[in-house]
């Protein structure tokens, strides 16, 4: 009888563990003392922005809003591991990413006000819009990856996407053609143990996300996703090696959203304080700010510098996307062909 | 001029056009090394090899779904899906991304995409394989939907719609693939995506079809032997829609006929109907006819010729019309 066990372990690759020491010397980067204040000072900054934004919420300034909390150094580590040249692909839950890639924020918070402008200029970042439908994003990167490889351009596409996503076809066909044709793309998966209500064990029988890479037939790694030394180095290997022409990776960052999954829902409904209490002890911003201690290159006065200098920095931000005229309801008959059908422009002047 | 029948012409702008824009490639299950099913992409594998003829997975998703990342990174995929039924996986990425593309970047991606749909019945296929949905794609903002009916149109709507900067649907009438020859220039031209053709003047009844069911009312006219003087329009493209070549007819004919091969509720037919009612109807004569599918599955083989539109019951919805 052929044995039909399929359970494969993939090791937890950590650097940074929770108390904020290195435990793994050999893969830590090379990094400068500015290099890690910098992710510091972006994680802090993507925090500040997240709470913001639910406080905004709740006074009706914004809309819905899914929160990051907890998946910055998932985020954080990631987005600068990649090139100015490489693109990513973002589902709704990757403010991090965006503000690490140079999106402006009040531009961010415009566009979870309901003013579609907020996602303009996402071509001078190599960026795609925020995507809703749950994992229809990921295809697109394995196609603007591909292109990238028709064309000669050395870029690599990263795509995000939770652990609910990697439930649709979309994450399997896209994940498919990607081996299939070796395209350089790199598949970030943060899973972040909860979709909406549905735990990640509810999501699929496999035991991690990850070894669904050993099916596709590409490299797949499981990390820690609240450690951003080592999610730095592991999508920086990957890009790399997507750019070099050895195919695809699957990443599974391993975190926890801390927050409701938006601000539609209460998750004392479906998972216990205990769990989330649990989690907060793994702060990827506290861990950081251990390890940084310890280097001797945080103090007080740094902390308050760096939270004070987001908060202005936010404040600014909502100032700015409140001061902003309303769009013109005009605006809905712009950009939806290259030329105006002749349909669209009739009912555009009955509106006027 | 050479006369060839649509598969061929479609082939051949599919090969200028390869040859034109070395950013144009073909995707689909089968296209390359077998042709396709409907043998249309037949020989461009050999000439173009792997990279620009792709053999995909079998998925219709991810075909449609990947080829939206290649044209916002700056490809021009032609995709094609082997029958109709096998399509309506796609439409949440055509309505979802591709047609909402330009807009959620605000203009700063768009989708130059072409997907290419063997449509409609009436060459004894399996079941799922017939159907008539250009409803569901002309329904997409964002989207052009073209609908040809020969072997010349189809060539020089072809080329329009790869050179277009927005995602196209083209249906293909697979029933007319291999049923007539046509004069086509071998040199390369467009037929603009916004014109209907009057392939026949007439002043007494206005008659519009699309697709392969411009061949059926053709002939279904011939048998009425000049009884009445018949202008015949065919769209050609289904949106944007060339109203104005529908309205001038009917205002001068005041009375007409529609013929789809879809069921009736919702069809595009219905649009048309609309159409006419809001820009002609004081010209009308007589209320328009709908001449179209049931609203029931399409049938398979055995009774599908019962349920496509035929020359009896176009020409009764004509003396309907004719006669009120």
């Amino acid at each position: 009888m052929p044995k039909n066990d399929i359970r494969i372990n993939f090791e937890l690759f950590q650097i940074l563990n929770e108390d904020g020491r290195i435990v793994n010397t050999r893969d830590m980067p090379q990094l400068k003392n500015d290099d890690i204040k910098r992710m510091y000072e972006l994680m802090v900054l993507a925090r500040v922005f997240d709470d913001t934004a639910l406080k905004l919420q709740r006074e009706g300034r914004l809309l819905t809003y899914a929160s990051l909390q907890g998946q910055e150094a998932s985020q954080i580590g990631s987005a600068i591991a990649l090139q100015k040249e490489d693109w990513f692909v973002p589902s709704y839950r990757e403010n991090g990413v965006f503000i690490a890639r140079g999106h402006p924020m009040d531009m961010l918070y415009q566009y979870w006000a309901g003013d579609e402008r907020g996602m303009d200029k996402l071509d001078s970042i190599n960026g795609l819009p925020v995507a809703i439908p749950v994992g229809s994003q990921i295809p697109h990167a394995v196609g603007i990856a591909w292109a990238n490889k028709l064309l000669g351009k050395r870029s690599v596409a990263a795509v995000y996407f939770g652990d609910g996503a990697t439930s649709k076809g979309d994450f399997h066909e896209g994940v498919n053609f990607a081996g299939v044709f070796q395209v350089p793309c790199v598949f970030i998966c943060q899973n972040n143990q909860w979709a909406i209500s549905v735990s990640r064990k509810k999501q699929t029988a496999s035991e991690t996300i990850v070894q669904k890479a050993i099916a596709y037939g590409i490299e797949g790694v499981l990390v820690d996703g609240n450690d951003v030394f080592a999610v730095f180095k592991v999508v920086r290997d990957a890009v790399e090696r997507a750019r070099s022409g050895k195919g695809p990776t699957l990443i599974e960052c391993y975190t926890y959203r801390m927050q409701n999954h938006t601000t539609a829902d209460d998750w004392k409904k479906y998972r216990s304080e205990e769990e989330v209490e649990r989690w907060k002890q793994k702060d990827p911003i506290e861990r950081l700010k251990k390890y940084m201690e310890s280097e001797g290159i945080w103090d007080e006065n740094y902390e308050k510098m760096v939270w004070d200098d987001a908060r202005t920095q936010v404040s600014e931000a909502t100032r700015k996307f409140e001061s902003v005229e309303p769009p013109s309801p005009l605006d809905m008959f712009k950009d939806v062909y290259g030329k105006l059908p002749p349909e669209i422009e009739e009912q555009r002047k009955d509106f006027e | 001029m050479t006369r060839m029948n649509l598969v061929q012409a479609i082939n051949l702008a599919l090969k200028q056009e390869m040859e034109r824009d070395s950013t144009v490639v073909l995707m689909g299950e089968d296209v390359g090394k077998d042709g396709g099913v409907f043998r249309v992409t037949e020989g461009l594998w050999q000439q173009f090899g792997d990279s620009r003829v792709i053999d995909t997975p079998l998925a219709e998703v991810g075909i449609i779904s990947v080829a939206i990342g290649m044209a916002i990174a700056g490809m021009k995929p032609v995709t094609e899906v082997q029958f109709d039924g096998f399509s309506l996986p796609m439409l949440d990425q055509l309505y979802n991304h591709a047609g909402r593309m330009r807009k959620r970047s605000q203009g700063k991606y768009h989708v130059p995409l072409v997907l290419r749909i063997p449509h409609g019945g009436g060459i004894r296929a399996l079941e799922h394989h017939s159907e008539s949905l250009e409803t569901f794609f002309t329904h997409i903002p964002g989207i052009k939907v073209v609908a040809p009916s020969g072997p010349y149109n189809a060539k020089g709507l072809l080329v329009s719609s790869i050179r277009d900067p927005d995602p196209v649907v083209f249906l293909e009438p697979k029933r007319v693939y291999r049923a007539i020859k046509e004069e086509v220039p071998e040199e390369e031209y467009e037929i603009p995506l916004n014109k209907a053709e009057v392939v026949q003047e007439g002043s007494d009844i206005t008659v519009i079809a699309w697709g392969a069911m411009q061949k059926i009312v053709r002939e279904a006219i011939e048998q009425l032997n000049g009884k009445y003087s018949i202008e015949i329009i065919d769209l050609l493209t289904l949106y944007p829609l060339d109203r104005n070549t529908v309205i001038d007819s009917v205002k001068k004919t005041g009375r007409c006929v529609v013929v789809q091969e879809a069921p009736r509720t919702c069809g595009y037919g219905a649009e048309l109907i609309a159409t006419i009612n809001e820009k002609a109807l004081l010209s009308l004569e007589a209320p328009v006819q709908r001449v179209t599918g049931y609203d029931v599955p399409m049938p398979l083989p055995k009774l599908e010729n019962y349920y496509i539109p035929d020359a009896t019951r176009i020409n009764k919805a004509i003396e309907t019309v004719m006669s009120f």
